[in-house]
């Protein structure tokens, strides 16, 4: 089956700008995630899942490994670890659950949330390029072809960050082949790869795995 | 050798075999990286270059040898013109006096005192007034390295294409004096880069983190033949079969090589290990040879521990007793961005390092190696590792990816075509209002 629009691959590349507010206890974290710019949010969760794509246990976001490592609060932490960026389409919602967790801890821990930190949280924020790659798929094998030779700043532009793009709880590949190919039950286990317990590259493999197992290779 | 070793270099071509591997003899081309990084993120650069393909770029920093910045511009700009952008790589020039002023900008804006009159400010200015009228700044994007060149910003009016300052020091802790007879200078530029946010200052201009990089192709950390490894050892008299710990670094206190023999004398007590401490720094530094003198006290006679204090041409046998490692240590008492680091990590050792300066973020703390804080918390989380083999394998490789995601070349590269696309971006969205 041929696509009546192909998959063009593009990738994004991040110019990093450094903040200038930094968190040296929980409540300046609470003051920063208030005041950050969405740029900021999306580069301290979204962006540092792809960042830290390689690891795949006990790493979410940068405020949840903060609070864990440099305030000793391995409980908040885990709160925020389990906010699952799969759940949001906006930053806006994002950011409220973040706060949402963080002021629920400074109300019923003041004192805890005025402790100073071992090492302070710079807010960084990112500015985001994108460019279209030599990739195009009009067909599930060229898909594939694609996919195997796929960056993985690309993977992560098409397959984590593209919530946001698309205000839908879904990626853009699981998007495509429902739209184009008709491929549902083909998108619905894309969509299921874990990315937190997998890397870029383990979520490759699977993504080929059951592509290469609907082409019946 | 029988207790505490000391080689040079003439000592190490004196003895027989001990010929290291041809050194590079041509430069790497961005083909050369695909055995590194895959065939994909190479594509993903010269797409990234695609819309910048013929803009200009003007590099100019104060020297086109020795030194970080010096080496790194020397891999970066034949790539970026691999890209097909128009480089150029300038070096300004001065006299004595104006290197001496210089290099104690450098020191003070570390942050110890400056000593020199009012009038070494004038006297910098004369001489960048002298490399303004000799160079031609007409491209569109112009990148200062350092506080030597930094006062050649022209004023906005007045110049073509974007400026900006890529300062590799740590800013953290200037000397003041210093920092306010520069900061007009860095605010006329259209950004500022640093290499880590606690390195910054606050400015009125964007300010973008670019970390600091290794190549992977370099005579420091490219794969080496196991044999060349075990030539290495042999010739240092290290025995393979037991545990290496290993520092790389110059004879300065702030590394704290007398610190880690005192680790390492805690973690003998339960590991029959050896220890490391290869650097330089001592053959032409009072303070190092001071230094270098205080270390072999602090060793006494552990025919264990191995001193090395090696010419800078070492590149091959660091890389080598890198390689040979069992764990890495970097207990620097300050640090820069302390690259080390990244380079155990690209070989996949689990490093034990102090939470200073750039190390944190290289070490994600029990994810990509460990931090310590202490002389006996170094020795613990080294007691650690070498008590948990699987978790060291697994800290290293995950360390080994840490650094192939954010501190490779190519990464360095990456981020410069990014800035400049985000300028032509925003030139574009001013010119159409």
């Amino acid at each position: 089956m041929r696509a009546s629009e192909p998959f063009q691959f593009e990738t994004a590349s991040y110019l990093i700008q450094i903040g200038n507010y930094e968190a040296t206890c929980l409540s300046d974290l609470q003051k920063g995630v208030q005041q950050c710019s969405d740029g900021s949010i999306f580069y301290h969760t979204f962006q540092s899942l792809g960042r830290y794509h390689f690891l795949t246990e006990g790493f979410s976001n940068e405020f949840a490994q903060w609070v864990l490592a440099s305030c000793n609060r391995p409980m908040l932490a885990e709160q925020l670890a389990s906010v699952d960026i799969r759940d949001y389409v906006s930053l806006a919602d994002l950011r409220n659950e973040l706060l949402r967790v963080l002021s629920g801890y400074s109300v019923a821990n003041p004192r805890e949330a005025v402790q100073g930190a071992f090492e302070p949280f710079f807010f960084c924020e990112t500015l985001e390029e994108e460019v279209p790659l030599q990739l195009k798929a009009w067909t599930l094998e060229e898909f594939r072809d694609c996919i195997e030779q796929l960056p993985h700043a690309s993977l992560q532009f098409h397959f984590i960050t593209s919530r946001l793009r698309l205000h839908l709880r879904t990626n853009d590949f699981s998007f495509w082949l429902v739209k184009e190919l008709g491929q549902k039950n083909l998108a619905r286990q894309i969509d299921q790869i874990d990315i937190y317990t997998n890397t870029l590259d383990s979520a490759r493999e699977r993504i080929l795995q059951l592509v290469k197992g609907e082409l019946g290779q | 050798m029988t207790s505490t070793q000391t080689q040079t270099q003439a000592e190490m071509q004196g003895q027989p075999g001990a010929a290291p591997p041809k050194a590079e003899v041509r430069r790497n081309t961005l083909e050369d990286y695909v055995q590194v990084l895959g065939s994909g993120e190479i594509a993903e650069l010269r797409a990234l270059a695609e819309r910048l393909k013929g803009a200009s770029v003007q590099m100019v920093n104060s020297t086109s040898v020795g030194g970080g910045v010096a080496e790194m511009l020397n891999r970066v700009v034949p790539l970026m013109c691999e890209l097909e952008l128009a480089v150029k790589w300038e070096v300004i020039t001065g006299g004595d006096d104006f290197f001496a002023i210089t290099k104690a900008f450098h020191n003070s804006l570390h942050g110890e005192a400056y000593n020199l009159p009012d009038e070494s400010f004038s006297t910098f200015l004369v001489y960048t007034e002298q490399n303004r009228g000799r160079l031609t700044f007409d491209s569109d994007f112009t990148v200062i390295h350092d506080p030597q060149p930094a006062a050649l910003v022209e004023p906005k009016p007045n110049r073509k294409g974007h400026w900006v300052w890529r300062c590799h020091i740590d800013l953290s802790h200037p000397n003041q004096r210093v920092w306010d007879f520069l900061a007009p200078y860095v605010s006329l530029y259209d950004a500022a880069i640093f290499s880590s946010p606690v390195f910054a200052r606050k400015l009125p201009i964007p300010q973008y983190l670019f970390y600091p990089s290794i190549d992977p192709l370099s005579e420091k950390n490219r794969e080496l033949d196991p044999g060349y490894v075990a030539e290495v050892l042999d010739r240092f008299q290290i025995d393979f079969r037991r545990p290496i710990l290993t520092q790389i670094s110059r004879f300065d206190r702030l590394k704290d090589p007398v610190g880690v023999v005192r680790a390492y004398q805690i973690v003998k007590r339960y590991f029959d290990c050896q220890l490391v401490l290869a650097g330089g720094g001592a053959a032409d530094d009072p303070e190092g040879r001071e230094v270098l003198a205080e270390v072999r006290e602090a060793a006494g006679k552990d025919p264990d521990i191995f001193i090395l204090d090696l010419p800078p041409w070492s590149a091959l046998e660091i890389n080598a007793l890198q390689r040979a490692s069992t764990v890495i240590i970097q207990k620097s008492l300050r640090e820069g961005f302390g690259l080390t680091v990244s380079e155990g990590l690209w070989k996949k050792k689990p490093v034990v390092a102090s939470a200073v300066g750039g190390i944190p973020t290289q070490i994600i703390h029990k994810h990509t190696g460990l931090l310590a804080y202490s002389i006996e918390g170094t020795a613990y989380q080294i007691r650690f590792l070498l008590s948990n083999p699987a978790i060291a394998q697994k800290l290293g490789e995950q360390g080994r990816e840490h650094v192939r995601e954010n501190f490779l070349i190519i990464s360095n590269v990456r981020r410069y075509l990014t800035m400049f696309l985000h300028f032509m971006k925003r030139s574009r969205a001013v010119a159409h209002g």
